[in-house]
């Protein structure tokens, strides 16, 4: 999957679970500032990554990530290690 | 002058407090109607609002049928999308009956540090609770939902009801069974009469029509068993009643320091005038020999009131229907009261049994049956069952009575009793 596949599957994952419009998903957002997502908000949001794309995501890899494009890369790396 | 006063009773309780404190606003989310109007056009109509559930798929269930609050109930227009998708449906129903009622409050004019929030509930987030245990049963331990918690918790509805509008007083849940609605009404009403705050937002809710709770609760043997009448299943007193029915929903009302709602020229719609609570000590579902436990109870309500049985004019029944709760009360109100006990309603032959919020909704039934000048009928109770005591069921058509006070029992599992009185506002 290309990262523009990728990112569209994420900014639906972030619609659907942390209710805010696809404009307001780029990867620049911030997911405490701009997306209104608090902790236990981006651990639902990691766990919707998880089942979209078949991936595991150790909570100890998401210290420092504040972005989308953050989690971005994440699945991106997960699913090339799993490629 | 208070109400108190005017019948001649002392203002002062035991501890020397007013011992009034004032209702200055209501609100309920119940399955006969979502409004103060509307609950109580569906209390007097004599309509029972049990049904096939329609919440969730009933086809390996016994009991396929109870009181739900239906699709009208738009959670929506309190809370946003985003909020109600991580509150359980006890807090969403808990919360717009308390946005309800403060909004019925009109201005209130405290300091939030004085504004406190008692929310009872028997269960709490049971929704939640069984959902994310079949996420964790078919998807593993990762899948659970990090919101199952603050969700699921009882004293999430309390909770969120300060978050939202920023009242920082005493805040907590109580969690009595059955009887937790008129305990938290009755705590609230502590902390006034205390001094520890000058307004509480005091209720109860109750969501838990859920898959495994309906189970639960036909495994006790408490449900009824009526499927192919689930209209006419909750019928209390009733000589043909076989169990209580599930019902969902909550009340919250507006409690006040009643110097105050006087001051700020608030409509005081009514009073909690005394409360007693204590506990069977006997058994953990079955009410206690003789209904013992229930008449203390009463008794102790009646005392903080200052008031005497002659004085009540109708009677509240917790009357959930149950053979065994129905034939306890029944004795019991009749050693309280005598030979000459005052007319006597259910409101679960209409509601079901709203559990830990029932306390709540029927004190609010007796508020609104005072402003009516009548009580409200006991849904589907045509013949009182010869074997209980002697009461005098109001049943069929709403009876008019001159505005008394009232007495609202709730009786949990746990052996837990609690009893209010109420007194007519002065506008009643």
């Amino acid at each position: 999957m290309d990262r523009s596949a990728a990112f569209d599957q994420v900014r639906e994952a972030a619609v659907e679970v942390l209710h805010v419009d696809a404009s307001a998903v780029t990867e620049d957002a911030r997911f405490k500032e701009d997306l209104d997502a608090d902790s236990l908000a981006l651990i639902e949001f990691v766990m919707a990554l998880e089942e979209r794309f078949d991936i595991s995501v150790p909570e100890e890899e998401l210290d420092g990530v504040t972005k989308v494009g953050q989690a971005l890369d994440l699945v991106m790396a997960k699913l090339a290690a799993s490629a | 002058m208070s109400a108190g006063a005017a019948r001649g009773t002392a203002t002062e309780d035991r501890a020397g407090h007013e011992r009034l404190v004032a209702i200055t606003g209501m609100g309920v989310k119940t399955p006969v109607g979502l409004d103060l109007a509307s609950f109580w056009d569906g209390l007097c109509s004599g309509r029972s609002a049990g049904g096939p559930i329609t919440a969730f798929d009933t086809s390996a269930h016994p009991v396929t049928f109870a009181c739900e609050v239906g699709a009208d109930f738009d959670v929506e227009a309190y809370i946003s999308a985003k909020e109600a998708a991580h509150l359980d449906r006890v807090t969403q129903l808990g919360y717009a009956a308390a946005a309800d009622a403060i909004a019925d409050a009109g201005e209130l004019g405290a300091d939030p540090a004085r504004i406190a929030v008692v929310a009872g509930t028997g269960v709490g987030g049971l929704l939640t609770l069984e959902a994310q245990i079949e996420n964790f049963v078919l998807k593993g331990a990762m899948r659970v939902s990090p919101f199952l918690v603050p969700m699921m918790m009882s004293n999430a509805t309390a909770a969120f009801i300060a978050i939202r509008y920023g009242f920082t007083g005493p805040n907590f849940s109580v969690v009595t069974a059955c009887a937790a609605g008129s305990n938290a009404l009755g705590e609230a009403a502590r902390l006034i009469r205390a001094g520890d705050a000058d307004v509480v937002i005091a209720g109860g809710s109750e969501a838990s029509i859920a898959p495994v709770g309906l189970a639960a609760f036909n495994r006790m043997g408490a449900l009824s068993r009526r499927k192919d009448d689930p209209a006419h299943a909750s019928r209390p007193f009733d000589k043909d009643r076989d169990g209580f029915v599930m019902g969902e929903g909550a009340g919250f009302v507006v409690l006040e320091r009643w110097d105050r709602a006087v001051a700020r020229g608030a409509r005081i719609r009514g009073a909690i005038a005394g409360y007693g609570r204590n506990t069977d000590a006997h058994h953990i579902t079955a009410p206690s020999p003789g209904g013992e436990g229930a008449v203390r109870c009463m008794q102790l309500a009646l005392e903080d009131a200052g008031l005497t049985p002659a004085d009540i004019g109708h009677v509240n029944a917790h009357g959930t229907s149950t053979p065994l709760n129905d034939a306890s009360e029944a004795e019991a109100v009749v050693k309280v009261f005598g030979g000459s006990a005052p007319p006597i309603s259910s409101v679960k032959g209409a509601t079901g049994h709203l559990i830990g919020a029932a306390g709540a909704v029927e004190a609010i039934a007796s508020v609104l049956a005072m402003e009516h000048a009548s009580v409200f009928p006991t849904a589907n109770h045509e013949e009182l069952d010869p074997a209980l005591a002697a009461i005098d069921v109001v049943s069929g058509a709403p009876r008019s009575l001159a505005p008394a006070p009232a007495l609202s029992n709730s009786f949990g599992f746990g052996g837990h009793n609690a009893s209010l009185v109420l007194v007519p506002g002065p506008g009643s």
